[in-house]
């Protein structure tokens, strides 16, 4: 299977009155066409930024400080900003978290997504009407030509939503990062349009980057899963065994604090201490001085350790030791 | 939206009616005017008669009364000092301030908002900072001193424009206007420029924040995810986003400046309603404070009502909220 995404040593660091700070440490990754991969980690952990980054979307004083991100085999990394202009929204597109403050409350519907087809394409008017109904029609939104002179405040959250994906899809690009598009949707929409993306996926074989802080959304969604702690990846393998035989210490963590691993009436677990200042991170392991298994060799930072399809960053990996005793 | 404008000019209607009690009841109160229409050598007789002129023997409400009547016909009342219709009085010398004030809001809006956009789009460039600079010395400097400083260099030193006064005119529907003919224009030019220039550095912050906050927003991230360029974000999003504010200032400006333009036209001995007004305050001189009072008033809610109509075109949420209730 081809990449169509490939990402190799991606750093992007913000220059704060307070130093240097480094977002994204030396990300890589690769996104094979109509796979759907979950970036998941606390808040904070720089998963936006991540998303921002494989679109050239950093805005001083923030910059891409090294690495390579290349999209259907061109590199992003350097490129001009029209360059870089002509590919979003038509080989790589982006939704945001919160559709409420994505669309202009001063346009409507109709106007914004025939701009964000005037970008890539010329085309007539009605020609763009037809257009943007159809895209509304994918995306579920009942009688769509209708819609197009509807306002965003006409629209619930969760069709606000649908109006976002509906735009990201309008070119079917190759990719399409989500910044944790449900988050801010309450449960039933969120399945709802988990379920959606699913299928929008697979029927126009759009790769995605599934961005969430919870895992369980991500679980039944993605084929791999990246975990993310303090700009870097600490675990990195296929959904299922990532979920069933967690080898990272964070990743358990994680895992641990899902309220469906706590029986009812029992406090939710969570994983002690908070996330470091990324201005101030421990020598060594990021991770260790909120981890169980820490010892004085995690004051050097560990290396990637790659078994087969999934790989972690940790010397005392989970799972690892009861499996050779087993054997 | 039929419902909406309904609603507000019945509101305007309101504020009118109250703003004419307040007004006349307040001036009632300032003072007695028979003093200054009578020689000071007047018989008792003499002093009974004018104050049954002038109607003030009535009870108040009569008065009232008989003002409400006569302003709804057109009829203000005459001066006491100028013993002409308040009227006349008034409509010679409004529309040299008002041509003033728009003339000058207009630059300061114009001139403001792009150098706000322009440094709230590139807030590091050197450029940006002049402009803020500009700004900041807008908002320091007294307006009487720019105006004095405006008349030095370019009226007496440079000699390029006149130093007072409103030139040549022309009448259009019988009110005569400057801004029309040439020389009219030369002597708009400096008392204009005074007048605009604190305006202009408010609409610069205004624009330069509102732009600021715009090009932050999620709706301007998404824009450019969508691969949108920065020119139609500019013109179609951030625009539009900071368009309210900007409006709801220049509404306010419009009208407080009508009020207040009183240095502005003394120092260029510009014939406007600021000088009218000190002086009838002065004097006691009640028709043209009542006259004039109810005029600014009348002018503040047609602002905020057109305020408001383009609030409403503007803002599709204005628009249904307000049809529903
Ligand atoms: N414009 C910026 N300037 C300075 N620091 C920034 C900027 N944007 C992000 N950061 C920093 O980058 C780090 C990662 O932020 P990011 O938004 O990617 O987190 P996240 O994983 O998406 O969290 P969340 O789940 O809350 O969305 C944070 O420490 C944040 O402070
Ligand atoms: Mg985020």
């Amino acid at each position: 299977m081809s990449a169509v995404l490939e990402v190799r040593g991606l750093r992007t660091e913000f220059l704060t009155a307070a130093g240097i700070l480094r977002a994204v440490d030396d990300i890589s990754f690769s996104l094979s066409a109509g796979e759907i991969i979950g970036l998941v980690g606390e808040s904070g952990s720089g998963k936006s930024v991540t998303g921002f980054s494989l679109l050239g979307l950093i805005d001083p004083p923030g910059r891409i400080a090294g690495g390579s991100v290349r999209l259907n085999g061109a590199e992003l990394v350097g490129m001009t900003p029209g360059e870089l202009r002509r590919r979003r929204g038509r080989e790589i597109a982006m939704i945001f978290q919160d559709p409420i403050a994505t669309l202009n409350p001063l346009l409507t519907v109709g106007q914004q997504m025939a701009m964000a087809l005037a970008a890539h394409e010329r085309v007539s008017t009605k020609a763009a009407a037809d257009r943007c109904t159809e895209a509304l029609a994918r995306v579920g939104i009942p009688s769509p030509r209708a819609r197009l002179s509807a306002y965003p405040h006409e629209f619930s959250g969760g069709m606000r939503q649908r109006v976002a994906i509906a735009i990201a899809l309008l070119h079917r690009p190759a990719v399409i990062v989500a910044d944790e598009p449900t988050t801010a949707l309450d449960v039933s929409i969120q399945a709802q349009i988990v379920a959606e993306m699913r299928s929008l996926a697979r029927e126009f074989g759009v790769a995605m980057i599934w961005i969430s802080h919870d895992l369980a959304v991500v679980s039944g969604l993605a084929s791999r899963i990246l975990v993310m702690y303090a700009g870097r990846i600490v675990e990195e393998g296929p959904a299922a065994r990532v979920l069933r035989d967690p080898r990272h210490p964070y990743t358990c963590g994680l895992l641990d604090s899902l309220p469906a691993a706590t029986a009812p009436g029992v406090p939710l677990r969570q994983i002690p201490g908070a996330m470091p200042s990324l201005l101030a991170l421990p020598p060594g392991c990021a991770f260790q001085p909120r981890c169980a298994c820490a010892t004085p060799d995690c004051a050097v930072a560990p290396e990637m350790t790659v078994e087969r399809d999934r790989s972690w960053r940790c010397f005392h990996p989970a799972g690892v030791a009861s499996e050779r005793v087993a054997s | 939206m039929l419902g909406f404008v309904v609603q507000r000019a019945f509101q305007a209607f309101v504020v009118m009616v109250v703003m004419s009690m307040i007004v006349f009841v307040g001036v009632y109160a300032v003072g007695n005017p028979v003093d200054i229409v009578i020689p000071p050598d007047a018989t008792q007789a003499m002093r009974a008669e004018a104050i049954h002129r002038l109607g003030l023997d009535l009870p108040l409400w009569q008065q009232y009364g008989v003002f409400v009547w006569r302003l709804l016909h057109g009829d203000f009342g005459r001066s006491f000092v100028y013993n002409m219709p308040v009227l006349d009085l008034i409509g010679g010398r409004l529309p040299a301030t008002l041509e003033l004030v728009l003339i000058s809001i207009l630059f300061a809006t114009g001139v403001g908002v792009s150098l706000g956009v322009y440094a709230g789009v590139r807030p590091s460039g050197l450029v940006a900072k002049s402009i803020m600079g500009l700004s900041i010395l807008g908002f320091s400097v007294p307006s009487f001193w720019v105006g004095l400083i405006l008349i030095l260099t370019f009226a007496v030193s440079l000699g390029w424009l006149p130093a007072g006064g409103r030139g040549e005119t022309v009448e259009v529907f019988g009110v005569p206007w400057s801004f029309l003919t040439l020389d009219g224009l030369g002597h708009i030019v400096l008392p204009a420029l005074n007048l605009a220039l604190f305006k202009m550095a408010m609409m610069i912050r205004l624009a330069r924040a509102g732009t600021r906050e715009a090009m932050l927003s999620d709706t301007v991230k998404f824009a450019r995810a969508a691969g949108i360029s920065e020119g139609t974000i500019l013109r179609r999003h951030v625009l539009k986003l900071i368009s309210i504010p900007i409006i709801t200032v220049f509404g306010l400006e419009l009208g407080s400046t009508v009020a207040f333009a009183v240095v502005t036209e003394t120092i260029f001995s510009w014939p406007g309603i600021g000088k009218l007004i000190i002086d009838s305050i002065g004097v006691l001189d009640r028709p043209v404070m009542v006259a004039y009072l109810v005029l600014t008033a009348l002018l503040f809610v047609m602002i905020n009502f057109t305020v408001d109509l383009v609030f409403a075109a503007i803002d599709p949420r204005v628009r249904s909220g307000k049809t529903r209730t």
